[in-house]
């Protein structure tokens, strides 16, 4: 026991003696959160509008003043008599082109319905999309003002959409979970396997194996400082994505971070093993980052779909932990779910951290060879 | 007998690099054993087998009767061991590292302060620089002491001198001399031929193979020929009609001296004539005297038979 502190605390020198170590352990996390949060979002923001006003009363005016009040678009111009429509999409930045015919109010007031015509430039069709999907949307709002003041109510059939859990359709609740599993993924399987490789470039896991400790106990203090590292991180995380990004907690903190720290310990576990295969801190660096990234980007879910993804690569996406812990976190921090709901996945995070554990134990090299 | 080596061999890359062939040679307890020889003679391969880091492919050895394959986790407990290259941490001071070391081994600082007191009173001024910064005497101090800590049956220096200055070798030597009158066995490997003199018993190794094992004047002793030192104003062109003169077997070069070897025994006679030839041949103010062999002698002569 005496053996395992002085272990801890060696570990711990390491940690806050080297600014390198540091600047990773709690630098990317950040940045990461900052990058993902605010500048790589589906969202659109601002995105620049011009409308074509051809009827230039009091109603399209009203109209034109919801445009110019939502946040999604940035109502650039409005136009009052006729324009080639190319040429506005090639001179300007606009996506998107709404014009309000001549008789927009008559046709509105006496026959109880109009056509507004939105075009938009679909060279990006996603964008295209969620822009016309805005803009119907206020379409949709207005007309239903509108109607309130008429006593005749034509049959008409409303479709009632409800964006549950994420009512603003914000990115942040897609990607802080996604950024959260990549982030304790990588960073700790990154420490932890420089960590353990580091004393054999130095020569002092010569000295460590030719003395009477046991090799659980080497393993076992190495994870533990990074575990509580990891769980550090992942405060700073939660913190900077509720007062930052908005992003409220809606389940329970308990349940948060149990299901995290299973995660930790599934990448410290992946870490050790790593680090067991391998003799240089640039062929850690290497497995870990590389060879972590990429499938941990793709097959997390947060970047593409997996549902979308050929039965192969789904069946490959099983084995990414951060695929499950990804669930787990939209389903408590986001849907607000209790343990009920999430113990399969816990219980795959699990199985998996007590196979790598067992794993990285066996491979545990006693000797230099 | 506190170590036993038997017909060790081993090789690396799949048998296509051979370190060791047929090694065997026992040291007794409480003596100070040196291993004599250059860089790549197997040195370290040896230690770490003895260390319990490699496995032999052929042979056993065992220290303090373990079995070094099957007891290694009791080898582990007794053995001091301080590997050729630094292997602490350079980012821990002085004394957070020795207190790292006694903690590993079950004990403190206190508990076996007499046995390192000499040598850690002199680094004790910088306990709290990081080892990193220390010079390489004193890291080799600070090795030894954590090799030390935990008072150790057995102690392996592999190569503790190597990389230090001449005053602080000299000093290392004398803390293991102080080191044996406590019990400890020490086994030592140094390239340096000088420090042969400072061993109880010596085995010279070259090319994975022991050569010789002896007391060092033992070892002298054994040297099959009178040996004579010979010099001139200029040496380089002695040296080039030392070799081709039909009266020499071996000339090398020591210092200031070339060492040489006559073919027959009757040197009383070769010696002038050998000195008239090389006047001759145009070399000035030529000395020739005899010497005692340096264990130096004996390895290349061991190494050319």
């Amino acid at each position: 026991m005496r053996q395992l502190l002085a272990y801890i605390k060696k570990e711990f020198y390491h940690v806050f003696r080297d600014s390198k170590t540091l600047i990773l352990l709690f630098g990317m996390p950040i940045v990461q959160i900052l990058l993902f949060g605010f500048a790589l979002t589906n969202e659109i923001k601002n995105s620049e509008l011009i409308i074509c006003d051809y009827s230039n009363n009091k109603t399209s005016e009203k109209l034109i003043e919801k445009f110019r009040a939502n946040n999604n678009f940035l109502l650039k111009e409005v136009i009052y008599d006729d324009h080639d429509y190319n040429q506005i999409f090639r001179e300007s930045k606009v996506k998107l082109i709404i014009t309000l015919p001549e008789n927009f109010e008559g046709d509105l007031i006496h026959q109880g319905k109009s056509t507004v015509l939105l075009t938009a430039d679909a060279s990006d069709p996603n964008t295209s999309n969620t822009l016309v999907v805005y803009a119907t949307n206020i379409l949709y709002d207005f007309q239903k003002e509108m109607s309130n003041n008429v006593i005749l109510i034509p049959y008409t059939i409303d479709t009632s959409i409800r964006m549950m859990y994420n009512p603003e359709l914000k990115g942040a609740y897609n990607f802080v979970p996604g950024v959260m599993s990549l982030v304790l993924l990588l960073v700790c399987v990154l420490m932890t396997s420089v960590s353990i490789v580091r004393e054999k470039e130095l020569g002092t896991m010569e000295i460590l194996l030719v003395s009477p400790t046991n090799p659980l106990i080497i393993i076992i203090s190495k994870a533990i400082p990074y575990f509580l590292l990891s769980i550090v991180n992942l405060t700073v995380i939660l913190l900077l994505s509720t007062y930052l990004l908005d992003m409220p907690i809606n389940g329970s903190l308990f349940l948060l971070y149990l299901a995290s720290s299973i995660l930790i310990l599934t990448a410290l576990a992946l870490g050790l093993l790593i680090s067991n295969v391998t003799n240089s801190q640039e062929a850690a660096m290497l497995i870990s980052l590389m060879g972590m990234l990429m499938p941990t980007i793709l097959f997390t879910g947060f970047m593409f779909p997996i549902e979308n993804m050929p039965l192969p690569l789904q069946i490959v996406s099983n084995i990414v932990p951060s695929r499950w812990y990804f669930i787990i976190v939209k389903d408590v921090v986001i849907k607000g779910l209790g343990f009920a709901s999430i113990w399969k996945e816990m219980l795959v995070l699990m199985g998996m951290a007590i196979f790598l554990l067992a794993l990285s134990l066996k491979k545990f090299k006693t000797r230099l060879e | 007998m506190e170590v036993i080596v038997k017909n060790i061999s081993k090789s690396y890359d799949k048998k296509k690099v051979l370190a060791l062939s047929d090694i065997s040679f026992e040291v007794n307890s409480g003596e100070l054993f040196g291993l004599i020889g250059p860089d790549g003679a197997g040195k370290t391969s040896l230690f770490r087998i003895l260390a319990t880091l490699l496995l032999p492919d052929e042979g056993s050895a065992s220290l303090h009767g373990f079995d070094v394959v099957k007891s290694y986790k009791q080898i582990r407990k007794l053995l001091g061991y301080m590997p050729g290259k630094f292997s602490l941490y350079q980012d821990l001071t002085i004394e957070e590292n020795l207190d790292f070391f006694a903690t590993l081994f079950n004990t403190t600082i206190k508990e076996n302060y007499d046995l390192i007191k000499d040598i850690y009173v002199q680094i004790e001024p910088f306990k709290n620089r990081r080892a990193g910064q220390l010079s390489g005497g004193m890291k080799q101090k600070l090795a030894l002491c954590c090799a030390l800590i935990h008072r150790p049956t057995i102690l392996l220096l592999d190569e503790p001198t190597t990389g230090v200055d001449a005053v602080s070798r000299k000093e290392f030597w004398e803390m293991l001399k102080n080191l044996k009158k406590q019990g400890i066995t020490i086994l030592v490997s140094t390239p340096y031929m000088d420090e042969a003199m400072l061993c109880e018993r010596i085995a010279l190794i070259q090319n994975g193979s022991i050569m010789s094992i002896d007391t060092p004047q033992g070892i002298i002793d054994k040297y099959p020929y009178p040996l004579f030192a010979a010099r001139a104003d200029n040496m380089g062109k002695l040296l080039k009609d030392l070799r081709s003169s039909s009266l020499i077997s071996s000339c090398n070069t020591f210092g200031d001296y070339h060492h040489i070897c006559f073919v027959n025994d009757t040197y009383a006679k070769d010696i002038p004539d050998l000195k008239q030839d090389m006047i001759q041949l145009g070399n000035q103010n030529i000395e020739i005297k005899p010497i005692e062999p340096t264990i130096e002698d004996c390895f290349i002569q061991l190494m050319q038979k």
